[in-house]
């Protein structure tokens, strides 16, 4: 057995296993920092001992063991206040009971992770905070990955990460399944945690290939082990919208190479090749909405993956069933009454009933709230007036989505098309 | 662990309230001493006067300065505070939810910093 052995046995342990170490942890401890110190500590103790003595029968419950008595070893060297601590009385008494513990596989340490998601998705964290620690805690990121996902420094995030965890500790944030009474709220903090880390995958401008495709993966794996521990815990709506939301993240995922064109440009729907969807995905995305559609409990995920799934179904444009979409995203209205959803639904509208009538409603729509600050909905203007061949008008919307559109790659999009607009007279 | 329960009470809501709204509110504070009582969660309950009557003092270079008003000048003004020895935060809100204030106004929950070997009363 070679270094480089016992090195990569432990590397593979630290990604495959030890998020369930943590939790495992956590069970006794209430302090993230102190377990992951612990479980660092345990890591290179393996390396020294694993290489004289050999790898043991079962390395993860080896860890798990080192790192429960790294955590007793680290209390006792800490101030009096800790020492009389009841964590320090509860490992105590854990260490004296177990005296096998060497011998346990990881499928015996108790898999925790549920309590360990409702941690770090819990309301007294502010949102950014609780993204940041379900991608580091929960997945294992690195605060440098994290980082870049939000666009600041890793001194900053790693801060961030810091004051969380404390936050935690201090404020005494429970690490517990929350009362039945409180679970469904708390499940819709967790699902909108998840989404937002697809979304972060889903949107990451070009150039971040690699880490698109990776946060979205997670999420979804997340979201399918979410959906997994939820067993025997959470009530048919909770059951529901986590299989939505996953079928939700897996109809998108299903898509994302057909998105963009080999130089980065973007492609709307109406122009992907549909030859490049990943068909076995969409079945599968498909299978969990139905799945999730058995509870009988309506919810935003649902509906939105109702959405996808009809797109998804869809040959072509022509063939979408739009009448379905528009009626869908009336239904995702009385959830969340959102003008962009409003937009959403025109255009749906537009697409059977002629762009003629999407237009007449969009005038309608002008002054509400802040759409007209909102990119997408000059933009689509702008397509319902290229559409019909009114140029001059299609030609200002445009340059007024231009103006309020952050992303540079729909940015770019929204150029093209006014230079081909502008290339036609009327 | 134990936490400490700020009220902030918006003072033109409280201004406002007709006779048997601040009956009400009385009520409601009343039933929540009961409810934290009852659980044996309540370790001090310490109603302040309102904030007309705060002074402020700074000390500076041995000169003492003496202002009229509370410290800041906040939209909420401090109206009390109270002492709950709670399992979690989550036992906390639960608790806290029930305070008159966090319906009209807000509440701050707080963990109290447990120094080992100062005297703190319970």
């Amino acid at each position: 057995m070679t270094i480089n052995d016992i090195h990569s046995h432990i590397t593979e342990i630290f990604q495959e296993e030890s998020r369930i170490i943590i939790a495992a942890l956590l069970s006794t401890l209430c302090d993230i920092e102190l377990a992951e110190d612990a479980l660092q500590d345990a890591l290179v103790d393996a390396l020294q001992n694993w290489s004289k003595n050999g790898i043991p029968n079962n390395p993860a419950a080896w860890i798990m063991t080192t790192a429960r008595r790294k955590v007793i070893d680290r209390l006792r060297r800490a101030g009096t206040r800790q020492k009389y601590s009841p964590e320090l009385q509860a490992l105590q008494k854990f260490e004296e009971q177990s005296n096998t513990s060497e011998e346990t596989s990881i499928d015996e340490i108790p898999d925790e992770r549920l309590k360990l998601i409702f941690t770090c998705c819990h309301p007294a964290l502010a949102f950014d905070a609780q993204i940041s620690l379900t991608l580091q805690v929960v997945i294992g990121l690195s605060a440098e990955i994290i980082a870049k996902t939000f666009l600041i420094p890793g001194a900053t995030m790693a801060q961030r990460l810091v004051r969380t965890k404390r936050k935690i500790r201090d404020a005494g944030i429970p690490y517990a399944i929350p009362s039945t009474d409180k679970l469904p709220e708390r499940i819709n903090a967790v699902l909108s945690v998840i989404y937002f880390i697809f979304n972060a995958g889903y949107t990451t401008p070009i150039g971040n290939e690699l880490m698109q495709a990776d946060l979205c993966e997670e999420a979804i794996r997340l979201a399918r082990t979410l959906y997994q521990l939820l067993e025997n815990h959470a009530d048919d709506t909770a059951h529901a919208e986590t299989l939505g939301l996953l079928s939700l993240m897996i109809l998108h995922h299903a898509r994302h190479t057909s998105r963009l064109e080999s130089n980065g440009n973007m492609l709307l729907m109406e122009q992907q090749n549909r030859a490049l969807w990943n068909r076995d995905a969409i079945a599968e995305g498909i299978a969990l909405l139905d799945k999730a559609l058995l509870f009988r409990k309506r919810g935003v995920y649902q509906i939105q993956a109702a959405i996808v799934a009809l797109h998804s179904e869809a040959t072509n444009i022509e063939t979408t069933d739009w009448k379905q979409i528009a009626l869908l995203y009336r239904a995702l209205m009385e959830f969340i009454p959102s003008p962009v959803i409003e937009l959403n639904r025109i255009v749906a509208i537009a697409m059977f009933e002629g762009f003629e009538t999407g237009l007449e409603l969009l005038n309608q729509l002008e002054n509400q709230d802040k759409l007209e600050q909102y990119h997408l909905f000059h933009a689509t203007c702008a397509d319902f007036l290229r559409r019909l061949n009114r140029t001059n008008e299609a030609k200002s919307a445009y340059i007024k989505a231009i103006e309020l559109c952050e992303n540079q790659v729909e940015r770019q999009f929204l150029e093209r098309r006014l230079i081909e607009v502008s290339s036609v007279s009327e | 662990m134990r936490y400490m329960i700020l009220i902030y009470n918006d003072p033109t809501i409280l201004d406002n309230m007709t006779q048997a709204e601040q009956e009400a509110d009385f009520q409601s504070y009343m039933a929540f001493n009961q409810v934290a009582a009852e659980k044996n969660v309540m370790r001090n309950a310490l109603p302040l006067h309102p904030a007309s009557t705060a002074t402020t003092l700074r000390v500076r270079d041995g000169k003492s300065n003496t202002f009229d008003g509370p410290f800041a000048e906040t939209k909420e003004i401090l109206g009390g505070v109270y002492v709950l020895d709670c399992k979690d935060l989550d036992e906390a809100l639960e608790l806290a939810a029930l305070i008159p204030a966090a319906h009209h106004s807000s509440v701050e929950i707080r963990p109290i910093l447990e120094i080992p070997g100062v005297e703190q009363s319970q």
